[in-house]
Parts: C-alpha cells; sequence; structure tokens
C-alpha cells in the first residue's frame, strides 16, 4: 500500500495553535501543497496578517515578514518591486484586508502589482474575540453587533472581491470555500491558479476563501461548516469573480 | 471489479476533535474516542485500525485527511 | 540645485533604487525629481503611494529584501508613518525617511519650521526605540547628510530620519556631488527575505509573545543604541574659543542664528554658535564639556521649545539656559535674532 495523503514539504511539522475546525489551518495546508507542487519552496516568501494566522511563519517553511495590521499589500508591494522573480504572497483576514487595508488593496489591484493574496473570509474578526467584520453578513451576531448586524446601525458588508474585479490590473479572482471536501478542493485548484497567474506575470490575484470560525460563531465545526453552505453562500456566492486569462469559465 | 482498499492513521496527539472527518467518512469509520489525549481533546480513531486487510472497508478515499485541520490524518491506498 | 533635488539626487548616488512617496507640500519635489531619475536608473522603481502609511510599508516591504530605500514626506504626513516607524525600528530594518517640516500642528501652513524635533527624536510610534535624526542647514550638507545616512542605516539596521524644512527643501545653492556607488558594490546582507534557496527559511518579525524575549529584544536595542550614541555623534562650533554665551540652534535657525552672530561679533559681543547636526544621538557630553567654560546658553528654534529640553537634559544645571523661539512657519531674520543676542547678552552684564 503507499501513502497517497501526508503533509506537504514546506508544512513545518509544528501543530497547529488554531481552534478545532479553523478553516485556517486547512488553508495552510493547500498553500503547502501547491507551493510543493509547484516547485517554488525556494522562491516563495509570504506576508502574514495581523490576526489569529500572525503566527503563519510557525507553520510555512518559506521566508515571511511581518506587517502591520492591514498593510500587507503594501508590504508585498515593495518585496516583489525589490524582487520580481519571487513569487510573494499575502495572507489577510477580513478585518485586515477590507477594513483598515481597503486603501492598500485597492491600489495594488489597480496597479496590477504581481503578488497573490490569499484572503480568509470568515466574518468576524477572530483573534480579539468575535467583532464585527467588514463582511460580517446582516443579521449576523457579533460582540460588536449584538442582535444581529443591521443595516441602519451597522451598515452592509462589503463585497470586496467583487469591488476588486472591477479594478483594471487585478487578473484572476475566484471566491471558494472550505466547508466540504469538494469546496476544499476547488479550493487548492484556485489557489494553484492564483499562484500561476502570479508565474505568468499577469497581475493581481485573489483566492477569497470562506472559513470557519467554530469558537467567535458559537458552533461546533461542523455545524460551521453547514453554516457557510447555507447562509454565507448566500450573500458571498462562490465562484470565478474575474480571469483575464479566459481559462476558467465558472467551474462551479 | 474490486474496490481500491486502503487505510488510514490518525495521529491523536494533534486531534483536536472538531469531528470533521467522522461527519465525512462515507462508509462511517472513525468514531470518538473516549480517551483523553495531551491536550484534552477526546481525539478521533479509525475504528479499522486493528482488523486485517481483508475485513476492512476502508478505500483510501481520503476525504477524512482532506478536511481534517490539523493535518492529524494519513492516508494510505493499495 | 534645489534642496528637496539635491536630496534626491544624493539618495540615488548612494544606491538609493526605491522610492516610494505621496504628495505634501513643502517636498513635492523629492518624489517629482525620484519619478524621473529612477525611471532612467537600471533597476529604478519609483511608486507614488495612496498615502504615506502605504508608502512607509512599501519601504518595510522593499528594506526586507535587502534593497536601499527612501521616502519622504512633511509633518502631517510623518504623523501617519509613525506605526511604519516603529515597526522598522523593532524589526531592525534600514530606511531613509526625510522630513520637510512645515507649519503646524494639524494642517498648519506650508511655510518651514522647526516643530517636528520631538517627532523626530521623542518619535510618535508606540514602544521603547531612537532612530538616528540628522539636521542639515544647507544644501550641501543636505546632499552629504542623506548620502551618508544609507551606510549608517545598512551598518546599525536602524531608520534614518533626515530632519530638515520647507526653506532647505526650496532653497537653491551650488553643491558637489558625490560619486555615484555601484548597487553592486554594496555590502550583501545575511538577514534579508529573498526566497529560502539554499538555505533555511527565516522570518522578520516584531511579534515576540513571550515577555522574556521581548524584554531581551529591547535591551539587544538599547545596546545598539549605546554603540550608535558612543560612535556617530554629530556636531559643529563656530566662534566659541573665547565666547561668553552660546547660541545653541540646529538646522535651518544654526544658518540664520550664524548670520546674526557674525553681526553681533562685528559689535565686539563675543558669542558663538554650537550646532548639533545629529539629534539622536544628542552631542549631550561634548555639550557639557563646552558649558564649563561658557555659562549662557541661547538655545533659538522655530518652535515654541522641543531642543532646548535636550540642551537642559545635557547641561544637568550649573549654566543658564534661555530660549527664544518663533513658530507657526515664520522665518525670523539674522536681524531680529542678533538684536535679541545683544539684549539678553547686556542684560546678563557679559560686556
Amino acid at each position: 500500500m503507499k501513502k497517497v495523503f501526508s503533509r506537504p514539504k514546506s508544512i513545518k511539522k509544528n501543530p497547529f495553535h488554531y481552534c478545532p475546525g479553523c478553516g485556517h489551518s486547512i488553508i495552510h495546508r493547500l498553500i503547502g501543497e501547491v507551493i510543493d507542487e509547484l516547485g517554488i519552496q525556494e522562491m516563495t516568501i509570504g506576508v502574514p496578517p495581523a490576526g489569529c494566522a500572525v503566527l503563519a511563519y510557525f507553520y510555512f517553511d518559506v521566508d515571511m515578514g511581518e506587517a502591520s495590521h492591514g498593510r500587507a499589500a503594501a508590504v508585498a508591494t515593495g518585496l516583489k518591486r525589490a524582487l520580481p522573480d519571487r513569487i510573494v504572497f499575502t495572507y489577510q483576514g477580513d478585518g485586515d484586508i477590507a477594513a483598515i487595508g481597503t486603501a492598500e488593496t485597492i491600489h495594488a489591484a489597480s496597479r496590477g502589482e504581481n503578488f497573490t493574496t490569499i484572503f480568509v473570509n470568515n466574518g468576524v474578526y477572530g483573534m480579539t474575540g468575535g467583532q464585527m467584520a467588514p463582511t460580517t453578513i446582516l443579521g449576523q451576531n457579533t460582540t460588536t453587533s449584538p442582535g444581529g448586524r443591521k443595516e441602519k446601525r451597522d451598515g452592509f458588508p462589503i463585497p470586496l472581491s467583487e469591488m476588486l474585479a472591477v479594478a483594471k490590473g487585478s487578473a484572476y479572482i475566484e471566491r471558494t470555500a472550505v466547508s466540504s471536501p469538494s469546496n476544499i478542493l476547488k479550493t487548492k485548484k484556485a489557489i494553484e491558479k492564483a499562484f500561476r497567474t502570479q508565474m505568468k506575470g499577469l497581475g493581481f490575484s485573489l483566492v477569497e476563501i470562506l472559513s470557519p470560525c467554530p469558537t467567535n460563531w458559537k458552533m461546533s465545526p461542523v455545524e460551521a461548516c453547514q453554516w457557510i453552505d447555507e447562509e454565507m453562500v448566500k450573500h458571498f456566492p462562490l465562484g470565478v469573480i474575474k480571469d483575464i486569462s479566459g481559462e476558467k469559465k465558472d467551474a462551479h | 471489479m474490486a474496490l481500491a482498499q486502503g487505510m488510514i492513521e490518525i495521529d491523536q496527539e494533534l486531534c483536536k476533535d472538531c469531528k470533521l472527518c467522522i461527519s465525512v467518512c462515507p462508509k462511517k469509520l472513525i468514531e470518538t474516542s473516549d480517551r483523553l489525549n495531551q491536550k484534552g481533546y477526546y481525539p478521533a480513531f479509525y475504528i479499522e485500525k486493528s482488523l486485517k486487510k481483508e475485513h476492512r472497508k476502508c478505500t483510501g478515499c481520503g476525504l477524512c485527511a482532506i478536511v481534517c485541520p490539523e493535518i492529524a490524518i494519513e492516508v494510505y491506498r493499495a | 540645485m534645489r534642496g528637496n533635488h539635491a536630496i534626491a539626487e544624493a539618495a540615488v548616488r548612494a544606491g538609493c533604487r526605491f522610492y516610494f512617496g505621496y504628495p505634501i507640500t513643502p517636498q513635492n519635489e523629492i518624489p517629482e525629481y525620484m519619478s524621473d531619475r529612477l525611471s532612467k536608473t537600471e533597476g529604478g522603481v519609483f511608486i507614488q503611494a495612496e498615502s504615506e502609511v502605504a508608502s512607509i510599508h512599501m519601504v518595510i516591504g522593499a528594506s526586507m529584501a535587502g534593497a536601499r530605500v527612501m521616502t519622504s514626506s512633511s509633518g502631517p504626513g510623518i504623523s501617519l508613518k509613525q506605526e511604519g516607524i516603529s515597526f522598522l525600528s523593532a524589526l531592525e530594518l534600514p530606511a531613509v525617511i526625510v522630513n520637510m517640516s512645515r507649519g503646524g500642528p494639524g494642517l498648519g501652513n506650508i511655510a518651514p519650521s522647526q516643530s517636528d524635533y520631538f517627532q523626530a527624536t521623542r518619535g510618535g510610534g508606540h514602544g521603547d526605540y531612537r532612530t538616528i535624526v540628522l539636521a542639515p542647514s544647507s544644501c550641501q550638507e543636505a546632499v552629504d547628510l542623506t548620502y551618508k545616512s544609507f551606510d549608517l542605516a545598512d551598518r546599525y539596521r536602524i531608520p534614518v530620519i533626515i530632519l530638515g524644512d520647507g526653506m532647505l527643501g526650496q532653497m537653491m545653492e551650488p553643491v558637489e556631488l558625490p560619486p555615484e556607488i555601484p548597487v553592486k558594490k554594496l555590502p550583501p546582507k545575511d538577514w534579508t527575505i529573498t526566497g529560502a534557496k539554499g538555505r533555511p527559511s527565516r522570518f522578520i518579525r516584531s511579534l515576540i509573545l513571550d515577555p522574556f524575549e521581548e524584554e531581551e529584544h529591547n535591551w539587544k536595542l538599547m545596546r545598539k543604541y549605546e554603540r550608535i550614541s558612543k560612535e556617530e555623534v554629530m556636531w559643529e562650533s563656530f566662534s566659541v574659543e573665547d565666547a561668553k554665551m552660546l547660541v545653541v540652534a540646529f538646522g535651518i535657525a544654526a544658518r540664520i542664528a550664524k548670520g546674526a552672530i557674525k553681526r553681533v561679533r562685528e559689535e565686539g559681543l563675543k558669542v558663538g554658535l554650537f550646532r548639533p547636526i545629529s539629534l539622536w544621538p544628542f552631542p549631550a557630553k561634548v555639550l557639557k564639556e563646552v558649558s564649563r567654560r561658557v555659562k549662557h546658553l541661547f538655545v533659538f528654534e522655530m518652535n515654541m521649545g522641543q531642543m532646548v529640553e535636550d540642551v537642559k537634559l545635557a547641561v544637568d544645571g550649573g549654566v543658564e539656559v534661555h530660549f527664544y523661539g518663533r513658530p507657526g512657519g515664520i522665518i525670523p531674520t539674522p536681524l531680529e535674532i542678533s538684536r535679541i543676542i545683544s539684549s539678553y547678552y547686556y542684560q546678563k552684564k557679559l560686556g
């Protein structure tokens, strides 16, 4: 019998500190698998976020450089401009990319900066205890939207990926989820496509991944995955949002 | 035509009892154990672990490993 | 050359190939010059970023990759960069940050002032850190200090602030430019993140959750700052040999003071000038030495009293420290200052 599944080489052996059922470690593993399969471990530089994944450098066996909250797109711009032949990726949560980091993200996409962004969307500020985030959906209860997000009081969630697709300079944008094995496999394909987009020099690439946060959603991991499939995708539909290479019509 | 033969190994010390693997196994071959691990979780265990190859139902489909957040499962397939 | 242009040219000659900035008066000529100069230089990268916040973080990224990189702004923009400067210090990244100060606080005005001394030397960012701060008082000195700042930044892995002002940036003086350093000849750096080829992967970060480790990191930074305080102090003395009173001033104020001192010397007043060039590390020891002989210090700044605190700390009592400041973007004339110096001199019965 052959071993057909094990830890990717570019993921370190350290046990993850994430909560049971958290999407982060699944996504870390997928990125590691893609880096292995594309053979780019020695050329890759990552920029972790401020958030639960701030310690991503303990898990990815690639060079990594810290950015302050929201500024990963600017740090990645500096890195990629200085090292254009390396693969640069940012790994950011919804607050990081769509609240404090909105300007940096939109401008990096508009300038067509040739790096890849992995946007982990769990609809809350996880590390700080579950506050409302730019992608919290209407009616969703968080510690700063008691009784659920209300239009008048809290405003609408931000469809950042759709906004970035309008920006000329963004080359490939897809939204996936890690709520089920088939979605997880589609996420891996999207991540690979994003890295390939960078390798071809086509411009800014982004994969938005709906990810469970069982602890702050106050659900079990299995319930959290169901909630993504039943509720979250109504507001954040899965699929290819933009692909200038034309290869991927919506594969969903 | 025979189904593929497979088996899995679960590192119980990495498991955090999220039960995602249990929910996706098509043949219900994973259950929660009643023995605490070092981290204080009741880890998942593969019920066919001590069975001989001919009696195992696992096909090595790998859905459990794909969904496991801790990379605690390794999958073997003939 | 115009001061702003000279600073930009000196940076490129020092091997700076990356500039990230944003428009703000009175330093707009720096990004404008850089956008042209870098487009004609091999490997040159210019980005006008979406904000001063974005530009300081692009500086962080390029510095992590091992490049010589610069940004520039004025007071309000430097305020926006404070988190980035704290990060640069914690991550021990080299970078050069140019501040051409203007009237403040708030939006202020676009006339020159020196009211960013505290911001530069005490830092508006969070945490215990220092940055080297150099204050030129002529276009030539702006060239020399900018050129040198890249070496200092690389040698000590520290951000260096060039504290100029609107007048320095706009005035035109003849300058002698230093030779261009080929980027290939720059010393290699063994701590950068460039893709882990042929070596274990590394990460650059400032989040140190273990309190003991974080404490040790701070001590490490302090030991570095102590080394810098011993080696990199810079100052100028003018006409001090027989002085009974010393004017202490930096940057453009020192230029004005020199003019005032020449006037009063003609009238027989024994006045000299002590000009700190490195505001951090501040030439405290030297000033203390000097104050053994000269018992009257007259601090003149274009602000409401910032460097005067460092002067008082340095001399630690034992001398009279008088202060004259004009804030808000007014440029005093040498004549005005000479009158103030004279009146103080005679008040204290020094003549």
